[in-house]
């Protein structure tokens, strides 16, 4: 744990930079934003005060946060007892199913359901025509419908859905729908998107196949590359893939005889559901009460709501019955909203002495057929590249595109994943040019905390430095850095990530997350609140939290979280915003109920209020804890006795942040995270098979409320990479004799491989804590963060290991092999070995440090 | 039809067709829904039961073909309502962070340590290598059994 640093100056030392920024130019496709503007000033922000508010300073002492505790729903996970949504079952439920396009791009001409509708047992068929209201959880760019109306736009688009007995009647129901089509040209990659704007997948795009571009500049990018000493450039390709959670999508909607409709759904946005469903079914949202059932994984693919939920409520309401939809494994390909396949373009300088100078990217993003979270993810691509190094002028250009294939969104480390992978192999690739350690070279460029990034955005905690010691200690990086033997090798990358953002999805004054918390005289408090446990566990440090500051021990808490009608709002399971933002509201309602109850003891005991302790279940004060004690369930009653029956709302609202530019605020986080990983690898360069062995993962979490479920969320975010670099790839099939075009390239979770347990590596979790001054306790996110460094800090390894470049995801067999064959993959290795052994770890690059240097030949290439 | 089955040590009657699996028996017949469904094609081993002291998919097992054999599920791991030691350690180390693997995982875990108590952890990957975790990369369940294995060597 460290201490604030006030006032420290920067870690290099330089005088403050300014240069003539040039003059703001918009444009209709984009928009540069004048350097003199938003360039950083270099000074630090104002330090920490430590308002007795939130954040503890660093050293403070707690009962409960940041040790080793179960999880309040754990043993009902371990005994299967929890109930999840497939779990419930109402009296007289029917079962329902949805009817899926074979075609990746077709008009619907026809719909004949007279023969399933004729079937006994089958109680309804609908359509797109029976709801035909625009839904998306953006609300600029809400381009959805439950069920296609008039064209299906990827192999798995709903059309249809039937409600039945029983599942397997409805499934035979489904073929006896027949449904006749118009086949339309599809569009199956970015370059055919662009070349055929007349091909149109989306016709709510405003041109063409395009959904979002940005194009945000900040500094003199151009002048900046120019005055480098070396200049890189690279293309990437970051290879699609899908969340796969295990539990499928699944829900039961219930309208009842009093035009009431209650929707159990496994979702990680219950309120923006709620507001959809009442948008789509045209129901008012006060008669509509959405709960979540315990989720069995989400990572971001229920982060919005999907044809099911609508289709199953749209069901109940025709037929009066309780309807059950649950996907099967094939449809939750369908569904998808995953990790969206990127290219990227960098050019990246440097100086000599290891300085970043101007960053340049182009970035095409292949959105599948509808909007989602696009807009966000087209900013997230270049928005969130700015930390954890201090760059001086970065531009950056992205372009989302329609295709005809499941819609892509938001998968843990939404949107900016796939650059960062391209970044930190740009900033390898330069370390290497310039003859430096690559740890050295990220460490010199450390943005430090207090401070602002090139693009307005405000750091506060920042323990990126430290966790660059750690993983270079933990993994012996010294020893193994272009030490190993050939097909050995280490590699290192780092990152930053939000911790929730201050861009609410719908523009509203109201807090982003409430909480109310009741205080029973037998000496229980039950905390309510929307938040929505996905299993990174939330529930339970809304408990600690309230065990904490009042004293209990955590199985004399309850949480009641994520249902409509009895929870307040809070706006759900993205952007890793639920500890900081919930754990912010419930520490506002905690420390409210516990002046009472401090209040009411001082008054009795004749002490102040700050004298007063409340821990594991009793209440002393600190003058003499002996005979001035009682249990806390006393001292609730006393306190309830004085001011009448106990409870308390908390909020939270994040600050009003980032750059003063359109478009400024999507990326803005009253918190960044910050992460480094090191990845080991073992690689045959006979078949070209790569084992990473082990991966090192050092994480500034703030100050870790619960280190266990920290820990399990940085080991699961190292696995996810880690199968995103070596195993995944979300594809589709061109045309063939049987099929047309996109279709899944197999939509299982055999054919889609992820790791098991004998794949992955031995991963080590290293928690770095840093404190945030804004955070609950100093707490800062966790869940996605840790995942952003997997793919580069492997895709380095294997350089290292084997003196090959891989710039395209996975880094499976075939491409390793095809990059060994391609060049002098031995020589490259020895080179690179040389470099270092030159340079004296600390020192100045080498003369080979030329602008000539090694990877220009992609510049400019997309 | 009837199909008789004895699931966890309980002789239980439910009413089948010939194509229902294990899988749908135990959760909407029977109502032991601890055991899930992450995919019902035998590709995820979220629905694992013991059959006969083996770990088995009970997606791809037809009830019918279970009649006369012992199957044990998660709601049959804990006795007398106190958790067994696997479930209690995995419950301790974090192992289940969703938890919809978990059952599955537990009586893979379970089988595992009835015919090996002591598996290295070479051992144990290997045991759990048929059941797909997405949330925990797996660390902390494999120290959950090693944990559990070492707890019960203790015990006299
Ligand atoms: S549900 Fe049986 S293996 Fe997936
Ligand atoms: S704990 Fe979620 S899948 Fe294993």
């Amino acid at each position: 744990m460290k201490a604030p640093r006030n006032n420290e100056p920067p870690p290099k030392g330089d005088a403050p930079r300014k240069r003539d920024a040039p003059q703001a130019e918009s444009t209709a496709t984009g928009m540069k934003v004048p350097g003199g503007r938003d360039m950083p000033r270099e000074d630090r922000l104002k330090p920490p005060q430590w308002p007795g508010g939130r954040a503890q300073p660093p050293g403070a002492s707690f009962h409960v946060i940041g040790r080793r505790n179960r999880k309040i729903e754990g043993l009902a996970k371990v005994t299967g007892r929890a109930i999840y949504a497939d779990d419930i079952a109402l009296p007289r439920m029917l079962h329902a199913k949805l009817k899926r396009s074979i075609h990746a791009h077709a008009r619907i001409v026809r719909i004949d359901a007279r023969e399933a509708l004729a079937m006994p047992g089958v109680h309804a068929v609908i359509t797109g025509r029976d709801l035909p209201e625009y839904f998306g959880i953006i609300p600029w760019t809400q381009d959805e419908q439950a069920l296609c109306e008039t064209k299906a736009r990827y192999v798995g688009d709903a059309i249809a859905a039937v409600a039945a007995d029983s599942e397997w009647l409805a499934e035979e129901a489904l073929k006896r729908i027949h449904v006749e089509y118009e086949p339309l040209p599809a569009i199956t990659c970015i370059d055919e998107a662009l070349e055929h704007p007349e091909w149109r997948v989306n016709e709510k795009s405003s041109e063409g196949n395009l959904s979002k571009h940005v194009h945000l500049e900040f500094g003199d990018v151009d002048g900046e590359l120019a005055g480098s000493d070396a200049v890189v450039g690279g293309d990437y390709w970051y290879e699609g893939s899908t969340h796969a959670p295990i539990e499928p999508h699944c829900c039961v909607a219930d309208f009842d005889a009093t035009g009431f409709l209650t929707l159990y759904s496994s979702t990680q946005v219950a309120h923006y559901l709620h507001r959809d469903l009442a948008k789509v079914l045209g129901v008012k949202a006060q008669r509509i009460r959405v709960i979540q059932p315990v989720v069995g994984g989400a990572f971001g693919g229920k982060s919005e709501p999907f044809s099911l939920e609508f289709c199953a409520a749209k069901l109940s309401m025709q037929t009066g019955r309780p309807v059950k939809i649950l996907y099967t494994r094939e449809e939750v390909f369908y569904a998808h909203r995953g990790r969206h396949p990127m290219r990227l373009c960098y050019r990246t300088g440097i100086r000599r002495d290891g300085t970043l100078t101007g960053v340049d990217a182009r970035i095409a993003i292949d959105g599948g057929a509808y909007s989602s979270f696009g807009l966000v993810t087209t900013y997230y691509s270049g928005q969130l590249l700015t930390a954890p190094y201090r760059m001086s002028a970065y531009r950056f250009d992205s372009t989302r595109v329609f295709t005809n294939k499941p819609c892509c969104g938001p998968k843990r480390g939404h949107g900016s994943v796939q650059p960062r992978f391209a970044f930190e192999c740009q900033i390898d690739k330069l370390a290497e040019v310039i003859g430096m350690d690559p740890i050295e070279v990220r460490r010199r460029n450390s943005i430090g905390e207090h401070t602002r990034t090139v693009n307005g955005m405000r750091i506060t905690s920042n323990g990126f430095a430290e966790c660059l010691d750690e993983v270079e200690r933990a993994s012996d990086w010294k020893r193994k850095f272009r030490r190993l033997p050939y097909g050995r090798g280490v590699g290192v990358a780092g990152s930053m990530y939000i911790s929730g953002t201050n861009y609410c999805i719908y523009p509203n004054e109201m807090p982003q997350s409430g909480v109310q918390l009741k205080l029973d005289r037998s000496g229980r408090a039950t905390v309510f609140c929307g938040a929505s446990d996905i299993g990174q566990g939330v529930d339970s440090v809304l408990a600690m939290i309230v065990a904490e500051e009042l004293g209990l021990d955590l199985g004399d808490i309850r949480v009641v979280a994520a249902d409509t009608d009895l929870t307040p709002v809070d706006l759900g399971s993205y952007s890793s915003r639920e500890t900081f933002m919930v754990g912010n509201a419930c520490l506002d309602a905690a420390r409210k109920l516990r002046e009472q109850v401090a209040g009411t003891l001082a008054a009795r005991w004749g002490c102040a209020a700050s004298e007063i302790t409340l821990a594991g279940g009793v209440a002393c004060s600190v003058r003499d804890p002996e005979r001035e004690c009682m249990s806390v369930r006393e001292a609730f009653q006393a306190t309830e006795a004085r001011h009448g029956t106990l409870g308390s709302v908390g909020w939270y609202q994040s600050p009003k942040l980032g750059g003063d530019y359109r478009g400024g605020t999507i990326g803005a986080s009253p918190a960044y995270s910050f992460t480094a990983h090191v990845a080991e690898v073992e690689c045959d360069p006979e078949t070209g098979f790569v084992r990473v062995s082990n991966i090192w993962v050092a994480h500034d979490c703030g100050r870790a409320l619960s280190p266990v479920a920290v820990e399990g969320q940085m080991e699961g975010s190292a696995y996810m990479g880690f199968a995103e670099a070596m195993f995944e790839q979300h594809v589709f099939k061109p045309a063939a004799v049987h099929h047309g075009p996109g279709l899944h390239d197999g939509p299982s979770l055999l054919d889609y491989r992820i790791p098991t347990s004998l794949d992955t590596p031995d991963l080590v979790s290293l928690i770095v804590e840093s404190v945030d001054p804004e955070g609950p306790y100093g707490a800062k996110e966790a869940g996605e963060g840790p995942l952003h460094p997997s793919v580069p800090a492997i895709a380095n390894a294997i350089h290292d290991a084997l003196g090959i470049r891989c710039d395209r995801l996975p880094f499976h067999p075939p491409r390793v092999l095809s990059l060994l064959r391609a060049g002098d993959a031995r020589a490259a290795w020895e080179k690179a070995r040389g470099r270092v052994a030159t340079a004296p770890v600390a020192g100045v690059g080498g003369s080979g440090a030329g602008r000539s240097g090694a990877g220009r030949s992609g510049a400019g290439a997309c | 039809m009837l199909c008789r089955l004895r699931v966890n040590g309980e002789t239980r009657d439910c009413a089948v067709v010939p194509h229902t699996t294990l899988l749908e028996a135990l959760r909407y017949a029977l109502g032991l829904t601890g055991s899930k469904q992450g995919c019902d094609k035998g590709d995820c081993g979220a629905c694992t039961v013991v059959i006969d002291g083996e770990s088995a998919l009970s997606c791809i097992s037809i009830a019918l073909a279970c009649e006369g054999r012992d199957i044990v599920t998660i709601e049959g791991l804990a006795r007398n309502g106190i958790p067994h030691p696997l479930q209690d350690a995995l419950d301790v180390t974090g192992g289940a962070q969703c938890g919809f693997c978990t059952p599955g995982i537990l009586m893979s875990a379970w089988a595992l340590l009835e015919r090996n108590p002591r598996p290295s952890r070479d051992e144990i990957a290997l045991a759990l290598s048929g059941n797909l975790c997405r949330c925990t990369g797996y660390t902390k369940i494999i120290d959950a059994v090693e944990l559990a294995a070492s707890q019960s060597a203790e015990r006299p």
